[in-house]
């Protein structure tokens, strides 16, 4: 399970740091989306993977059996937080598109 | 004193923010009054808080919902915190009387942005907790967008979108720092930290740095370090004047979690492999920032962009002296993060007073060789009569700030760089190199703004003064008159900068008053 999640962020982060340095405003939108989607996974693996264990205490089961709860809640955090800067971020990009009439992160097309 | 207090620098803006958001668009005085009201208590709390730590021997802690530190957040305010405290706050109240004339129009939403960014300057400096430092940079980051992009024009939004993509990149490698380092230690509370890594194995220490390092290119993003802060000043001179003297805070929070972590964690304490660890990077960046921003400064044909990489040379000298890692140069490098910050604040608040056109999409260049702009100039020139009065106040003022950003005799700028660059005398090579870098960069500030205040003052005389509206000037005197009050007075400020500077040197005392 570590190596799939392992390829998973590398692919997701990898995409992600692609598509960041296009040219376009929509691909830096979807990289930084990507990239966020990786950076989220690996907070949630930094505690250590289980698979079936609870992050919550119950009574009468072993404190080994649980999974550290730290990482899940700081997770949810940078989720939320994401997704706020990223909308934010998507308003500007269409104020962007509207004001220079394309979608070119400096404002100006290089083609004709 | 109350421990209780120390949540109000963050609940008080918090609170003004969400009634002026409420007021919406048609209460505006009311709006205003809240602004004020809150502004002048963070001053005032700001400074029961310097007096509380100025004296005494701990720092104040504060812990949310009771929880023991190592496992709640904790607030703490030490004589470095409540230093940044006071210097926001009463660069806040400075720059309201501008903010105020210039944003009577746009209502109360522009308001409660400034306020949102004033809680998360302030919670960033307060929080002693790594992921809660990430939560209020994120609030501060969000409200300093909505403040750049505030009446968007092309020039303005074009600006604004680099900025926003590189800090929610920056953000996205503060994450990975952050947990890479709560991977290792198992904590993110600073002072928890700074006990746990002289114990980190050393199969792991590997993983502590490289999270460590990731999480400082994230700063050296804010702090605007060579090569990382290529978007600040295209976005500073694009964002409207009192945005702009307010961002100049901005980069000294970076400056200020570099020293402050760097100080904990990665202090002489820290054991063999790992103290000083990035020292070098940051004294190296430091120069090669320097370097930049006199480029910049030589080169720079707006005047919204000499003040952009004014701030680049007072960032890259602040991280290089950091990087120096010396207890004797820290007490200087506060001096001159006060005086740089409150000196560029000023400048930016002058740039928007000499060039006023910032709703059209081009500012006025400095060399206005095109005859047809010349003309363009002497139609305005017929229509709009310029005082002489307002033009020698602003001549007055612009002399000050280049006297000030340079560093010159007798000012307190120059006082600030003498108290920085004379410990470096006798410190070893690279704080040789980085004295003449800073020697160096003092001379090209006098060569660029002696150039601009010839261009602007005496040579072009088509330049078109606009009138001068009461609040931005009231905003420049005070920051002026406030940096002219530290040259008469310097003795008791210099007294708390060298206490800091002990106090950082000996980061056990503020583990402990965290940890007891």
């Amino acid at each position: 399970m570590e190596a799939v999640l392992a390829l998973a962020i590398g692919v997701l982060a990898a995409s992600g740091v692609w598509l960041l340095l296009r040219p376009r405003t929509f691909q830096v939108i979807i990289g930084l989306t990507l990239l966020s989607y990786a950076v989220n996974l690996f907070i949630f693996c930094i505690g250590g993977l289980r698979t079936g264990a609870d992050p919550v205490l119950r009574d009468g089961v072993d404190i080994a059996h649980y999974a550290d709860p730290l990482p899940q809640a700081l997770v949810l955090t940078a989720i939320v937080i994401g997704f706020a800067t990223t909308a934010l971020f998507l308003v500007v990009l269409l104020a962007s598109r509207g004001l220079t009439g394309n979608d070119h992160v400096d404002g100006k097309d290089g083609t004709p | 004193m109350s421990a209780h207090l120390l949540v109000l620098p963050i609940v008080l803006p918090l609170l003004a923010a969400a009634l002026q958001w409420l007021l919406g668009e048609r209460r505006r005085r009311l709006a205003t009054a809240l602004s004020a009201l809150s502004c002048t208590g963070l001053v005032v709390l700001a400074g029961v808080l310097v007096a509380a730590v100025a004296d005494g021997d701990l720092a104040v802690t504060y812990r949310i919902g009771g929880w023991p530190a190592r496992f709640g957040i904790v607030l703490v305010a030490d004589r470095l915190s409540a230093l940044m405290l006071l210097l926001t706050s009463v660069l806040s109240l400075a720059l309201l009387p501008c903010a105020l004339g210039r944003w009577q129009a746009a209502g109360g939403s522009v308001q409660s942005l400034f306020q949102f960014l004033l809680m998360g300057l302030n919670g960033a400096f307060l929080t002693g907790d790594l992921f809660n430092l990430f939560v209020f940079f994120e609030v501060l980051l969000a409200a300093s967008y909505g403040l750049a992009l505030h009446r968007p024009g092309v020039r303005r939004v074009s600006g604004g979108l680099h900025y926003i993509a590189v800090n929610l990149l920056a953000s996205m490698l503060f994450l990975i720092g952050v947990s890479l380092i709560f991977g290792v230690t198992g904590t993110l509370n600073m002072a928890a930290l700074a006990r746990l890594i002289p114990a980190v194995p050393d199969n792991t220490r590997a993983l502590l740095h490289a999270g460590a390092a990731i999480l400082g290119v994230a700063f050296l993003v804010k702090a605007a370090m060579w090569p990382l802060g290529f978007w600040l000043p295209r976005t500073y001179a694009a964002a409207a004047a009192p945005v702009a003297a307010m961002f100049a805070i901005m980069t000294k929070v970076g400056v200020y979690v570099l020293l402050r972590l760097g100080r904990l964690l990665f202090g002489d304490g820290a054991g063999p492999a790992s103290a000083h660890f990035g020292a070098d990077w940051l004294l190296w960046g430091g120069a090669a920032t320097v370097l930049v921003g006199v480029a910049g400064i030589l080169g720079a044909r707006e005047l919204g962009k000499l003040a952009g990489y004014n701030v680049l040379i007072s960032s890259g000298s602040l991280l290089g002296a950091i990087g120096l890692q010396q207890g004797a140069v820290i007490a200087g490098t506060l001096a001159y993060l006060v005086i740089s910050t409150l000196g560029i604040a000023a400048f930016f608040l002058l740039a928007g007073m000499l060039a006023p056109h910032e709703e059209t999409e081009a500012p006025p260049l400095l060399e206005p060789y095109d005859p047809a702009g010349d003309a363009l100039y002497a139609d305005e020139d017929e229509t709009r009569a310029t005082l002489p009065a307002p033009v020698a106040l602003l001549g007055a003022c612009f002399m000050l700030c280049a006297v000030l950003l340079a560093g010159l005799p007798p000012l307190s700028g120059f006082l600030a760089k003498l108290a920085l660059l004379a410990p470096m005398l006798d410190a070893g090579h690279g704080a040789t190199m980085l004295f003449t870098l800073i020697v160096a960069a003092g001379l090209g500030t006098v060569i660029a703004m002696c150039r601009t205040g010839i261009q602007i003052f005496w040579a072009d005389e088509h330049w078109v003064f606009p009138p001068i509206r009461a609040g931005e000037a009231a905003s420049v005197l005070i920051l002026l008159g406030l940096c002219l009050a530290l040259t008469v007075l310097p003795d008791a400020p210099l007294r708390y900068l060298e206490a800091t500077a002990r106090d950082l040197h000996a980061p056990w005392r503020y583990i402990d008053a965290v940890l007891p």
